[in-house]
């Protein structure tokens, strides 16, 4: 069952200066309902921009972009996101920003703090219900975040490098995390990220994109997200095809980043 | 006596918390180096020694902490002040008390400059060569005069002898000071009548004048005797003998001079001029200040022993003069002595404290309005300023006019009208009342309509581009004109009472209001917008639930510059007009010179902005605690 639809998509942006930037070009790809979708690249090479389309606070420049049986034509409840440095309401309280779908909704209250309760069990923070947020250090804030997004149950859920302001340590355990709820929900998931191993962690599938213009580049189906709800991620990195394709991902970036440099010294 | 306790124990807090600084400083065991901010937190006892400090300063260049522990020592130095008074006419033709030269010396130097210069202008004039010769004859003429009022040959023997006249009489008095008995016992009424006096700063008068103590008597008594012979002194002039016969000659001259007729209006106004020039010189010269400069040395070398002896007498009174009463000094006027420097627009502490409760006291009041009090007032009057009279249009039915029996029936809606206007019996309730809160309640209303239509309309602004352009060039346009240029305007228009000092403090509360509001939503983070977006939070939700949390931390410190702000143009606005406010009091008391009353409404008036600031403090650090460490 196709989930996401994104056919032919551009964004070029309008500069001040006159120059029009192209954030994306003819962007085209197929999500099925329930995967995992890593999506990696240079900086500028349109990840965060393909996200934000995907949530609707962008519009692209054309192209169309269906989730379901409808087109996206602005935010909404069905997608989830959760954002880099958590986005909390540090004025509300860890369940305060968790309830805030639910309250805006004006759901049942009784109904509320009962899924507030689950989520902030299933995330690891039971306990930390009144604590004000500026409290939590940066994983507790992205769980919060986590929590916040999933009680609204979206369908498709939207990560923009969630784990990238967070230390090794903590990051492996968010990235079991994601995972875990992955699998025990079964939701769509689209997540960006800059690490290479995060990407072959947790991407059923990953797309590689090129930047100038943002293109997808290349696109592989991996086997390691599907290992890592069974098995420590630490011995999926020892893997030799793990390491393999992370050092041909690694070269072709590394080589896209060259090009850039190249192109804007025989520019300047 | 209360006052040197304080003092004493103001003093003795003071070294203490400086003391227990350094112990802190010697035992912590802190690693922060020069720069580490955490040096500079706590410090309690920085604060008590800063206080200590100030109020020490008070006590001490009031002359309060003076007063108490001397309570004489004003009643003296008055006494001291009258003798200085009645030596200055006579000191001050000698170099002494700052002045550098002989009173003769100025004087020639004057004239011998002055007389140049007519010289040159002379030469330099078209008269007649008859007229240039006789004016510059006279010239040369009082040249001479000039030197030989300087030559101790020529002067009259009758001065010398005035003057060792004069040196006789120093002497004598010198010689009367310095010994124990002077001036003999007092005599028991007048001693009396000094005892009863009021004390020092009990009357208007403020230093009790007659002599209370037995130095104090001498001084009185040895400044009645000096004024007598400074009198002399400056009655006597060098202008007898051979002196007066050739300002006799001069003077026929000058008289004589024929300054003849011209048919040039310039030339003649220029005669009469330099001819006045001359009879103004001659006239100084005819008044003989001028005396030859050995005949002076023994009254100066006589009036520096006097400084000698008045020395020693005051004694302790100097030192008391210095330490304790710094800042100034008691100067003796025609009847009265008086405080001059810190003494006088320093008010001090007890006699502040006193004013104080003496305005607080809600009988007395100042004006007829109680500082701070509570007056009781019929909730009538309330409901007819609260309630609309309009709504008694609204009832059915039609105003009841008088009959043919002159009599006027009430129906419904003549009741409600009654109501809304407040015009029926009622019992009263207390409400606070005064000067004091008066000022407050000004300011707060002010804050009040400002932050109600300022924060949404700011909030509009930071997020609407119309609503940007649309009212920033009101704002922007109004905001930067100092509000006290807004007050004579405001003031006539909305009246001199509360209605037009409230809608001053609202003009300058809404602008900071504005801009504050404006600049914490400007600043919301995007992601925060997305987030609630994805939440499904409805726009207006997101203004309520994220926008105008995020823009408090900016709102509330609004608040706190917008206080401060109200505050100034409030006090300045009630010293323009009105009849009630601190600021008023302040402006009455101004005219009046009553510099306790001044004090206490500057030290009201601190006391309230720290007030106000403290309690902001609180809020904020409630509110947003957040703030800093998102």
């Amino acid at each position: 069952m196709k989930d996401l639809v994104v056919e032919n998509l551009n964004m070029i942006f309008s500069m001040p200066s006159g120059n029009d930037v192209q954030a994306l070009k003819d962007v085209s790809f197929t999500l099925e309902k329930g995967e995992l979708l890593a999506v990696l690249g240079p900086s500028g090479c349109g990840k965060t921009t393909l996200l934000n389309i995907v949530a609707g606070f962008n519009h692209p420049t054309s192209g169309s972009i269906r989730h379901g049986d409808h087109e996206i034509l602005g935010p909404g409840v069905d997608r989830g996101m959760v954002f880099q440095q958590g986005a909390l309401f540090e004025w509300l309280t860890v369940e305060d920003n968790v309830n805030f779908g639910l309250r805006m909704k004006k759901a049942d209250p009784i109904d509320t703090a009962r899924k507030v309760e689950e989520w902030l069990e299933i995330v690891g923070l039971q306990g930390f219900g009144k604590t004000p947020t500026y409290q939590l250090s940066g994983g507790m804030q992205q769980r919060v975040a986590l929590a916040r997004c999933l009680i609204n149950d979206p369908d498709l859920i939207l990560m923009d490098e969630p784990l990238g302001a967070l230390d090794a340590l903590t990051r492996e355990k968010m990235q079991s995390l994601v995972l875990k709820i992955w699998k025990e929900t079964g939701k769509t998931i689209i997540i960006i990220t800059h690490s290479v191993e995060e990407a072959l962690l947790l991407g059923e599938r990953l797309f590689v994109m090129a930047p100038r213009p943002g293109r997808l580049h290349k696109e592989y189906r991996l086997p390691f997200a599907e290992q890592g709800l069974k098995e420590d991620l630490r011995e999926i990195k020892k893997q030799a095809d793990f390491a393999e394709n992370r050092e041909e991902i690694l070269t072709m970036i590394w080589n896209m980043e060259e090009e850039i440099m190249g192109k804007s010294e025989t520019a300047a | 006596m209360i006052v040197g306790t304080i003092f004493l124990l103001l003093i003795v807090v003071l070294i203490g918390s400086i003391a227990y600084g350094r112990h802190v400083v010697r035992t912590e065991k802190s690693d922060a180096v020069f720069g580490n901010p955490i040096r500079a937190l706590g410090g309690w006892h920085w604060i008590v020694c800063g206080v200590s400090t100030i109020m020490v300063v008070w006590f001490l260049f009031s002359w309060d902490a003076a007063r108490s522990y001397f309570p004489l020592a004003a009643n003296e130095l008055c006494q001291v002040a009258k003798f200085n008074r009645a030596g200055v006419p006579m000191r001050s033709t000698f170099p002494l008390d700052g002045n550098r030269l002989l009173q003769g010396t100025q004087l020639l130097q004057r004239e011998y400059r002055e007389m140049d210069e007519l010289g040159d202008q002379l030469l330099a004039t078209n008269f007649s060569n008859a007229n240039k010769v006789a004016l510059s004859e006279i010239i040369g003429d009082m040249r001479l005069a000039l030197a030989a009022q300087a030559n101790e040959n020529l002067m009259d023997p009758e001065i010398s002898r005035h003057m060792r006249d004069i040196v006789e009489r120093i002497r004598a008095l010198n010689r009367e000071m310095g010994s124990s008995g002077y001036p003999g016992p007092a005599d028991p009424a007048a001693l009396a009548e000094a005892l009863a006096q009021p004390g020092w700063g009990e009357t208007s008068v403020e230093i009790p004048p007659l002599p209370m103590t037995d130095r104090g008597r001498k001084f009185d008594a040895a400044s009645e005797v000096l004024e007598k012979i400074s009198n002399d002194y400056v009655r006597i002039r060098n202008n007898g003998g051979q002196i007066a016969t050739m300002l006799a000659g001069l003077k026929a001259k000058i008289e004589a001079l024929d300054i003849g007729e011209d048919d040039d209006p310039a030339v003649m106004a220029a005669r009469k001029d330099m001819v006045k020039q001359i009879t103004l010189i001659f006239r100084r010269i005819d008044d003989g200040r001028i005396f030859p400069p050995t005949v002076l040395n023994d009254i100066e070398h006589a009036l520096i022993e006097l400084d000698g002896t008045q020395r020693e007498e005051q004694g302790s009174l100097t030192v008391i003069n210095a330490w304790a009463m710094p800042g100034g000094e008691i100067l003796a006027g025609n009847s009265a002595c008086s405080e001059q420097g810190s003494g006088r627009w320093l008010p001090k502490p007890s006699d502040t404290l006193a004013t104080f409760f003496r305005l607080a006291n809600p009988d007395e009041g100042y004006k007829g309005v109680s500082l701070f009090w509570y007056k009781m007032k019929p909730v009538s009057e309330m409901v007819g300023f609260i309630v609309p009279d309009w709504i008694a249009d609204l009832v059915p039915g039609e105003y009841p006019r008088h009959g043919s029996d002159g009599r006027t029936n009430d129906n419904f809606k003549s009741s409600v009208y009654n109501f809304a206007t407040g015009d029926f019996d009622s019992f009263s309730v207390p409400v606070p009342d005064g000067h004091v809160w008066d000022s407050i309640l000004r300011v707060l209303l002010g804050l009040f309509f400002g932050i109600l239509l300022g924060v949404p309309l700011g909030l509009f602004m930071g997020l609407s581009r119309f609503a940007k352009g649309y009212f920033d060039p009101l704002i922007e346009l109004y905001r930067p004109v100092p509000p006290l240029a807004w007050a004579p305007l405001i003031l006539t228009i909305f009246g001199i009472q509360d209605d037009g000092k409230i809608f001053l403090l609202f003009m300058v509360a809404f602008a900071i209001m504005v801009i504050s509001a404006r600049t914490g939503a400007t600043g919301t983070q995007l992601s925060k917008i997305h987030a609630a977006h994805s939440l499904g939070a409805t726009p207006r939700q997101i203004v309520r639930r994220v926008i105008l949390p995020n823009s408090l931390p900016e709102i509330l410190t609004g608040i706190r510059i917008s206080i401060g702000v109200c505050w100034g143009t409030l006090v300045a606005a009630e010293m323009l007009a009105g009849t009630t406010g601190i600021g008023f009091v302040e402006n009455v008391a101004r005219k009046q010179s009553d510099y306790e009353i001044i004090w206490m409404t500057i030290i009201i008036l601190g006391l309230l902005g720290l007030l106000f600031d403290l309690i902001m403090r609180w809020v904020i650090k409630r509110t947003i605690p957040w703030r800093g460490k998102g």
